[in-house]
């Protein structure tokens, strides 16, 4: 039998881990992450949960020992928030490069300078171009179901999964949830077999030094090298849309939850506006989507932006273009540019002759507290722009609720 | 398993001479066995073989008389350092340029 609870969103993403049998969890704990990890801890020393728990010295190390784990065929997991998934950085792109299948939480967070540890994306949207997969959570039973999913799709494509859901917001909050029967989930995701385990049986060099031109092995076969291994990386990180979309269907079926695994639409229908916007504050949308169509008539909906790597960029450009005007709302930036979701948004519509007017909002750095009043006045502005006779395309980031 | 349609392209391969590329070029120092040290080749029978148990780049060959593949060997000098009857020596790859000593 599934179980209904109501419980944090940490102890949400540890109760999925463990359901998903990890063998290995190696994690350093940071605040507001720091939960889960504890969780973890206690389901392995009440003997709920068969896995290795290694208390590392820092996040680089606890990510290396993910990363001998997926090499020696073991399920590992970790988790870390911010400044902690900085400093697993070069550790990120080579699990990537390595194609080694693992799944690690990153429970967002500001990045220091200045210190910060409330919520933002600027920790995930920094590590974008490491080839780790990023998906965004709205709410607590999407930590559950998408990271049951995203062990299934690591395992599948090769291709390690970050499941990033919000600092306190999520990961401090209780809401309801339902957790499916373990048997079910043994049977949605098999064990773990990887093509080049490690064993003395078959010893293997992994990830050896790649020369800059392609060359013959010892046994005469032609080998890719480092510029083709990161271009089948690329190919098969742009499929692996198409994999999520699969095992979303079959989740779907056996769970009767899920349907919409990389754009979530609210009320887009009949809209002539949409907001986009990774994370709770998709959720937090649809009651300012709400107000503004009582309120003031505006046919505007919102699209949750599930998968943010690899970047759905047909899909996406489908599903707007025919919107009169698109509002990007995010969490983090490329300092110096736009919103970073915002830019890739923009690139994406660039062929279709039909663009809508795009709008881009910075909100929430730091924790700022995200007024729902605030929300409603910068769409309903940004709707009322869109309405011109001879729109304004302003270009710039526009920050709701700076306070200088 | 992987999903059939994904290749998974990785560096990874089993052991051999030339898994980094042909690195005999870059050798300064050469091993030079002295078979009338060397255990195996005194004694005629297959022992010891620590030199083709330590090379890096799977090199040396498990021979009564082991032999380096110069192609590949990259000059390391650890079978010299592991070899318990000091039979191999390196030498300067400028020993071995042609007529290079005579000059």
């Amino acid at each position: 039998m599934s179980k209904k609870l109501i419980d944090s969103g940490n102890a949400a993403a540890a109760m999925a881990v463990q359901l998903a049998a990890a063998e290995v969890i190696a994690a350093y704990p940071i605040t507001p992450q720091t939960p889960l990890t504890e969780k973890l801890s206690e389901l392995i020393a009440a003997g709920e949960m068969d896995a290795e728990y290694v208390a590392v010295e820092s996040e680089h190390s606890a990510l290396a020992v993910c990363i001998g784990a997926a090499s020696a065929g073991v399920r590992p997991f970790t988790a870390t928030s911010s400044n902690g998934l900085l400093y697993m950085s070069e550790q990120l792109h080579w699990a990537a490069g390595g194609r080694l299948p693992m799944v690690m939480c990153v429970v967002n967070r500001g990045i220091g300078a200045p210190w910060s540890v409330w919520n933002d994306h600027q920790d995930a949207i920094s590590q974008r171009d490491t080839g780790w997969i990023q998906i965004f959570a709205k709410d607590h039973q999407e930590i559950v179901d998408m990271t049951l999913k995203a062990f299934r799709l690591a395992e599948l494509v090769h291709i390690p999964v970050m499941v990033n859901y919000d600092g306190y917001y999520l990961s401090h909050t209780y809401m309801p949830f339902e957790l499916p029967e373990a048997a079910e989930v043994r049977a949605f995701l098999p064990d773990y077999d990887y093509k080049h385990t490690l064993s003395p049986e078959h010893p293997e060099s992994l990830n050896t030094v790649t020369l800059p031109d392609a060359r013959n092995d010892i046994n005469g076969v032609k080998q890719g090298s480092y510029m083709d291994i990161r271009h089948n990386l690329h190919q098969e990180m742009c499929l692996a849309m198409d994999v999520w979309e699969e095992i979303d269907a079959d989740f779907q079926q056996r769970f009767g939850r899920g349907g919409a695994p990389i754009l979530d639409p609210y009320c887009c229908d009949d809209a002539e506006f949409v907001v986009v916007a990774m994370g709770s504050i998709a959720n937090q949308f649809r009651d300012v989507v709400d107000r503004l169509r009582q309120d003031d008539g505006l046919k505007i909906g919102v699209l949750a932006l599930q998968m943010y790597r690899p970047f759905p960029i047909a899909r996406i450009a489908e599903a707007l273009q025919s919107f009169k005007g698109v509002m990007v709302c995010e969490k983090g930036l490329s300092y110096g540019n736009q919103g970073a979701l915002y830019a890739d948004l923009k690139s994406a519509l660039y062929p279709y002759p039909a663009r809508p007017r795009l709008h881009n909002f910075i909100t929430g750095l730091g924790g700022r507290e995200i007024r729902t009043d605030d929300l409603y006045l910068a769409l309903k502005t940004a709707c009322l722009q869109d309405d011109l006779t001879t729109p304004v395309q302003n270009d710039t980031p526009q920050w709701i609720g700076l306070q200088l | 398993m992987p999903d059939p349609r994904f290749k998974v392209l990785t560096s990874a391969s089993t052991s051999g001479p030339g898994d980094a590329g042909r690195t005999g070029s870059w050798r300064v120092e050469r091993p030079v066995i002295d078979y009338s040290r060397c255990t195996p080749a005194k004694s005629g029978k297959p022992s010891c073989h620590l030199c083709w148990l330590y090379c890096p780049d799977n090199v040396v060959s498990k021979a009564i008389e082991p032999t380096i593949d110069l192609e590949y060997c990259k000059g390391c000098g650890i079978c010299a350092e592991e070899c318990p009857v000091e039979a191999i020596k390196m030498v300067s790859e400028e020993e071995f340029i042609a007529g290079g000593n005579d000059e």
